[in-house]
């Protein structure tokens, strides 16, 4: 076997010949070694150390750690709160989200892909806004509540925060679970129904079961989300307080011992309860197969399951879409009323509402940049096994700690870590903040995307003599771009999006968001109408961002299958 | 000098042991077939081989050189996975022109030399479809098209029919082994259908559990396979367990189930009263109505039928209670004997093979995975 | 009455018609094989009796009932996926057991009929296994086990064993039959191999694009197909392209370029556009002679076990393929380039009307 490599390179252009060097340096293994562990630096030191560090040092440097007997119980219940609020939550979306998500896979017509991306709304729309849509649609005078005649049909307070979270969790759910429906295997339920068993009672004894490691993301992602949602929560909470209501009220009041310790619990306490359903449920046994044969039966008739979409298509009309659109009423009301042009012009509140929106629009095109080139490394790294199992393992687990742990909390520590240990100007400490924020949602998308590409595809391509760089550039990438794009623009409304933390660390800067809440709830004085606008605009550019994302989705690559 | 050399090649996955000390030569030009159940380290031993694995043990070397520590971009093997791993979002000529491209020839150079690749698969009218737009078939020619064009002179070919129709693969195999050939490939093609293997190979190497069973051309292991395990997965032949009875100077007899007694050859192993395995490829046995001139002639009942085109098998029940099959070609529309007809069988005891028994029981010996 | 009665049955999606008026009839107790190459309808078909697919057009009866009002779970049809399709959560016996379970039976009787079941495949010490712990054959046996688990008589097929390795799939196949014959079974099996389909069906079906070509024994498949395209389909063939030249009580004399054969065939009229058709083992293959045969160069020798496989090229060009049994007297182990004669059996040859979309396009197997 004679060599028959020949190195007749054709570098025409200056940027050909820096690729044609990187594609042959990619070959040694020290390279993609220093690349594969700097991005893997970055991760720890730059996005999870200061997570957690920053708490840590905030406590040990407090003069005093004690809290008033007052405010401990207040602290108490708050966290207690925000469990049982996210746990009742995340548990009534999951029994309303899967029949819906259900309905969209396996009934395709035109509806159904409507009603696709409509889920995705409650996604896409900033939860500030969310938060002062479903206030107005549930209490405010315009709302629902003129139906009823009453002044307001529910009051700020828990049931409001209910309603707020189960109306933004959903989403989570059904995305979730449209994937995890999409890649089932159909033929168990064809099987268990050629056995003899109803639709209805396949689908509980087999779907669901085999399925149960979806279920499990799904619920734990909406948990998550309850957990740490913070501008739209404050917005509804009224008097009531979960755990990040008593932070913010807290650190409004000055009192900084509390504010530390409260973010402590809540960021331990999250974590717990995670490492907990995590480790208990996989070993939780479905219950043996007890079926009700007749009952099951009329569930899976035609009236049955013509109940049951119209049972979820309600729901989610109702407790989801109506509320989240809401907006858009007092947002026409107030353009109807003549002060757009008073707002496009930048007079009165409108030059800081502007100046907020370029900050917000600023730090996400920085945080998404830096999570694109530090992230896609790591993507790799945990959907290839680069590196040890070990490594990949650990870094797997912990890239989620920004998602699990909420915001606020996590603000906090990162405020303290980045102003005062990092002594960094305070809109620096901002884009480390929505970077580390952001950084899952970036990585999570890219690593599933790449697994999703067969193995072989890439190892035939090295064999047939492609350095490491090259695969990556002419298989991986390629086969991944439409899941960049989409994973790019998640981190960026994410970013946009973002209060929780946000609120801990601005002290001068405020986002737009940062800004509404304080404009919803009265702390800076504005108009219902410039409110209402404001909230509008907001909104409006997550919808661009929500019509890209779909564009993306609808131009799959050519010659796929 | 042989092309391709593995010496004491170990490689384990966790515990378990995938490849225990492989030792093996590929000559230069030669086609090799690796034929073995699932789970006999086939594709880990081609995945080695390309560089997409590191052995634990041992060393391979091309031409006498270790490519241990060999990337696999550098190797010149080609690896073409079992669903062929064409590239979904390029056409069938960029997935052509992509080894050359990879190595880095001029890109006219490479679109030409894709082009006569595809020339010679009968492809060329394909060249801007995808791969999805392909039928299986057509799928299989362009990787193979791809691995010709792409400047290797190794081609490591994992189940390359395997995808395909069983009367499909019939028609490709030979054009398979054509295409190879005329390229001038070495080539290394993983199997588990002893069929696709016979009609295709040079030489073929049997593999179980990560170890070589047998390794020789068609016809030797066929007819003179390296133990009970080959002689039943390449040959399917009949397997009857027996003692010996009698060694003399030309011959020795075993004693079968119920008494009989069957002349078999004075092969290497024999001493009296030693459990054996016979081992009878079904071509050589003869059924008849009639008396028969062969060393072992024996009576039996006609059990089953198969009839598989141009044979049938007959299934034989001998007086003893052992069951024989015999392999009857050109007969026609009706099989010359009948469900439940007694019949005399025969054969001779140069086509036996003596296997001692197996310490772990016939059955284990068998089972294939 | 019939056990199954297919009448006109088609699919269509789009502008693809899937399934073209399919019309058969199954006995009770009957074993029947489905073959022909990928796309050909085969899987369509059998989803359609099974209830998975609804078909366009058509009546399906079982046991003479209609069936097209009745869903999947009511029509006590047995169903084995090429993808196994075990429930993964569950272990070998709840497996068993599932089709019992969900008609709500009693314990009782699900614990006595999945220890039948288990005995039935030999697997009484798997059945706390899960299913990805067994052989990919365990697997399928399971799956088998727990269709007849449900009482079920009438049994769907579809590529059982397509999943497997060549040796286990050719001993589960007789097993499978075994299985039919001791229980009674009614089957209908799908597959794409020829080979499995001739070994055990008692009638195979042969389809392509969507349309039943033809339907008969194995034996008359193999031997004399009414179509061309089964004759090539279902095991190798040569394939003479000429024109009948002259018709002598039950000869008939075909021209093949400036060659002429004769062949036992009747029916036929001079000057009729011909395909002779001549299986490999019918070719026999002699050192040259000189006698008034095809003479030939050898171009390819295969060892094929029991056969060896000779492709020559006759002096005319044509490529004829020639099978001899490796212990036969007659093979004197030819080599490559060696000159030989062959010898078509007329017997043997069968002839065809050329097909008026041409031959290639008519044994097209994809």
């Amino acid at each position: 076997m004679e060599g028959t490599r020949q190195k007749t390179a054709d570098a025409s252009t200056p940027f050909h010949k820096v690729l044609l060097f990187l594609e042959r340096s990619s070959a040694r293994r020290d390279i993609t070694k220093l690349v594969y562990s700097g991005s893997l630096a970055f991760f720890l030191l730059i996005v999870i150390t200061p997570a957690i560090a920053g708490i840590v040092a905030q406590l040990l440097t407090l003069p005093s750690l004690t809290l008033g007997q007052d405010v401990y119980a207040r602290m108490q219940s708050a966290v207690v709160w925000s469990f049982v609020i996210g746990l009742t939550v995340s548990s009534l979306d999951i029994l309303a989200g899967i029949p819906l998500a259900w309905l969209i896979v396996r009934r395709p017509s035109h509806l159904t892909t409507i009603l696709d991306s409509l889920a995705d709304i409650p996604f896409l729309i900033p939860t500030v806004a969310l938060g002062f849509s479903i206030l107005e649609f549930w209490s405010g005078p315009t709302g629902i509540s003129q139906i009823f005649g009453s002044g307001s049909l529910v009051s700020p307070g828990t049931l409001l925060i209910m309603l707020l979270h189960f109306a933004f969790s959903f989403p989570v759910i059904v995305r979730v679970m449209v994937g995890e429906f999409l890649n089932y295997r159909e033929t168990y339920e064809v099987a268990a129904r050629t056995l003899g068993a109803s639709a209805f009672t396949a689908v509980r004894t087999v779907t669901i079961p085999i399925l149960r490691p979806g279920v499990l993301a799904a619920f734990l992602l909406a948990l998550a989300r309850s957990l740490s949602e913070t501008g739209a929560t404050i917005v509804v909470a009224g008097a009531f307080e979960n755990g990040v209501v008593f932070i913010r009220n807290a650190r409004d009041a000055g009192l900084s011992a509390a504010v530390a310790i409260a973010s402590l619990v809540l960021i331990v306490a999250s974590l717990l309860v995670f490492a907990a359903i995590k480790i208990i449920a996989p070993r939780f046994r479905v219950a043996p197969l007890k079926v009700w044969p007749s009952l099951e039966r009329k569930l899976s008739s035609r009236i049955g399951v013509g109940f049951r979409n119209a049972g979820s298509l309600i729901v989610f009309l109702i407790f989801v879409l109506l509320p989240c659109l809401f907006i858009a009423f007092p947002a026409a009301e107030s353009v109807a009323a003549g002060i757009l042009g008073e707002a496009l012009a930048g007079m009165g509140p409108w030059g800081k509402f502007w100046s907020s929106m370029l900050l917000s629009y600023g730090v996400a095109l920085l945080a998404t940049s830096v999570n694109i080139v530090f992230g896609l490394p790591v993507a790799v790294m945990i959907a290839r096994n680069r590196f040890s199992t070990r490594m990949t393992r650990i870094v797997d687990a912990l890239v989620d700690l920004p998602i699990i742990v909420p915001s606020l909390a996590l603000g906090v520590s990162l405020s303290f870590f980045w102003s005062n240990i990092g002594a960094l100007p305070e809109f620096w400490v901002l884009v480390l903040a929505h970077t580390t924020i952001t950084y899952p949602y970036f990585v999570r998308a890219m690593a599933a995307s790449i697994q999703g590409i067969a193995l072989e595809l890439e190892e035939a391509a090295r064999t047939l003599g492609a350095t490491p760089l090259r695969v990556f550039r002419k298989i991986t990438l390629p086969l991944t771009r439409y899941s960049l794009l989409s994973g790019a623009i998640l981190v960026f409304t994410r970013s946009v999006d973002e209060t929780g933390a946000t609120t801990a660390v601005s002290k001068v800067l405020k986002t737009a968001p940062v800004l509404l809440v304080d404009w919803i709830r009265g702390t800076v004085q504005v108009t219902p109408e410039e409110r209402a606008l404001g909230v509008g605009f907001l909104v409006l550019t997550s919808f661009l961002a929500l019509v890209a994302l779909r564009l993306i989705a609808l131009r799959k690559p050519k010659g796929r299958s | 000098m042989p092309a391709i050399s593995f010496t004491n090649i170990t490689k384990k996955f966790g515990k378990v042991l995938a490849l225990d000390r492989l030792s093996f030569d590929v000559q230069n030009g030669e086609y090799l077939c690796v034929l073995g159940p699932t789970g006999s380290g086939k594709t880990t031993l081609l995945r080695l081989i390309a560089g997409l694995l590191r052995p634990d043990e041992g060393a391979i070397y091309f031409d006498g050189k270790p490519v241990n520590r060999l990337e696999a971009h550098d190797r010149n093997a080609v690896y073409v996975p079992q669903q062929y791993a064409l590239f979904p979002h390029l056409t069938v000529l960029q997935n052509v022109a992509f080894g050359p491209l990879a190595r880095q020839k001029p890109e006219k150079e490479a679109l030409d030399a894709a082009w006569k690749t595809l020339e010679m698969v009968r492809l060329s009218w394909r060249a801007k479809a995808y791969p999805s737009e392909l039928s299986g078939g057509m799928q299989q020619r362009v990787a193979l098209a791809r691995g010709l064009a792409s400047g290797a002179d190794l081609l490591l070919l994992d189940e390359p029919l395997g995808a395909l129709d069983a009367r499909l693969r019939l028609d490709l195999r030979h054009k398979l082994r054509e295409l190879v050939k005329q390229s001038g490939f070495t080539a290394i093609h993983v199997t588990h259908d002893r069929d696709e293997a016979m009609s295709v190979a040079d030489r073929i190497l049997v593999l179980r559990g990560g170890r070589i069973q047998d390794h020789g051309v068609p016809p030797r292991v066929y007819m003179r396979p390296s133990g009970i395990f080959v002689a039943n997965l390449i040959g399917g032949a009949n397997l009857l367990e027996g003692i010996v009875d009698t060694v003399t100077e030309e011959i020795s007899t075993t004693r079968m189930r119920g008494g009989l007694m069957i002349r078999t050859p004075r092969a290497p192993l024999p001493t009296t009263e030693q459990p054996v395995i016979l081992a009878i490829r079904k071509e050589t046995v003869e059924i008849s109505s009639r008396d028969i001139q062969r060393d072992n002639v024996l009576k039996g009942e006609v059990r089953e039928i198969h009839f598989l085109g141009s044979f049938r098998e007959y299934l034989i029940r001998l007086t003893n209670g052992d069951v024989i099959a015999s392999r009857r070609f050109l007969e026609g529309m009706e099989s010359e004997f009948k469900v439940g007809e007694n019949v005399t069988v025969g054969f001779d005891s140069r086509d036996i093979i003596i296997f001692a028994y197996p310490r772990q029981g016939l059955r284990k010996e068998l089972e294939i995975s | 009455m019939p056990k199954l009665d297919i009448m006109g049955v088609s699919k269509f999606y789009g502008n693809i018609t899937a399934v073209d008026s399919a019309s058969f009839r199954i006995e009770d107790k009957e074993y029947v094989c489905i073959i022909g190459p990928s796309g050909c309808g085969k899987s369509t078909l059998i989803k359609c009796i099974a209830g998975i697919i609804s078909p366009d057009r058509g009546e399906i009866l079982i046991d003479g009932e209609p069936v097209k009002q009745v869903p999947i779970e009511d029509r006590k049809i047995g169903y084995v996926f090429q993808d196994i399709a075990l429930f993964p959560h569950m272990t070998v016996r709840d497996n068993l057991a599932y089709g019992l379970a969900v008609r709500s039976a009693g314990a009782d009787q699900i614990g006595r009929v999945t220890n039948e079941m288990l005995d039935l495949i030999n697997m009484r010490e798997r059945s706390k296994s899960f299913p990805i712990e067994l052989s990919g054959g365990a697997q399928q046996k399971v799956a088998v086990a727990r269709a007849i688990a449900t009482g079920s008589y009438l049994f769907l097929l579809d590529e059982p064993l397509g999943a497997l390795d060549a040796l286990v799939r050719a001993e589960l196949r007789y097993e499978l039959k075994q299985l039919a014959k001791d229980l009674g079974l009614t089957i209908i099996h799908v597959t794409h191999d020829q080979e499995e389909a001739l070994s055990i069906a008692d009638r195979v079906i042969i389809m392509k694009r969507g349309r039943i070509v033809e339907i008969g024994t194995p034996a008359e498949v193999y031997l004399s197909p009414k179509t061309l395209f089964t004759e090539n389909f279902v095991g190798e063939t040569n394939l003479l392209e000429g024109k009948v030249l002259r018709i002598e009580g039950d000869l008939c004399t075909v021209g093949i370029g400036s060659r002429a054969i004769r062949t036992l065939v009747s029916g036929r009229q001079p000057d009729e556009r011909v395909v002779v058709s001549v299986r490999p083992e019918f070719v026999a293959i002699t050192s040259a002679s000189g006698a008034d045969g095809w003479r030939g160069r050898i171009k390819q020798v295969t060892f094929l076990g029991s056969l060896n496989h000779y492709l020559v090229e006759t002096d005319e060009g044509i490529e004829l393929v020639a099978h001899t049994t490796t212990t036969s007297e007659l093979d004197k182990g030819f080599h490559v380039e060696d000159k030989v004669d062959l010898v078509l059996d007329g017997k043997h040859m069968l002839l065809f009307d050329y097909p008026t979309e041409g031959l290639e396009k008519e044994i097209a197997l994809e």
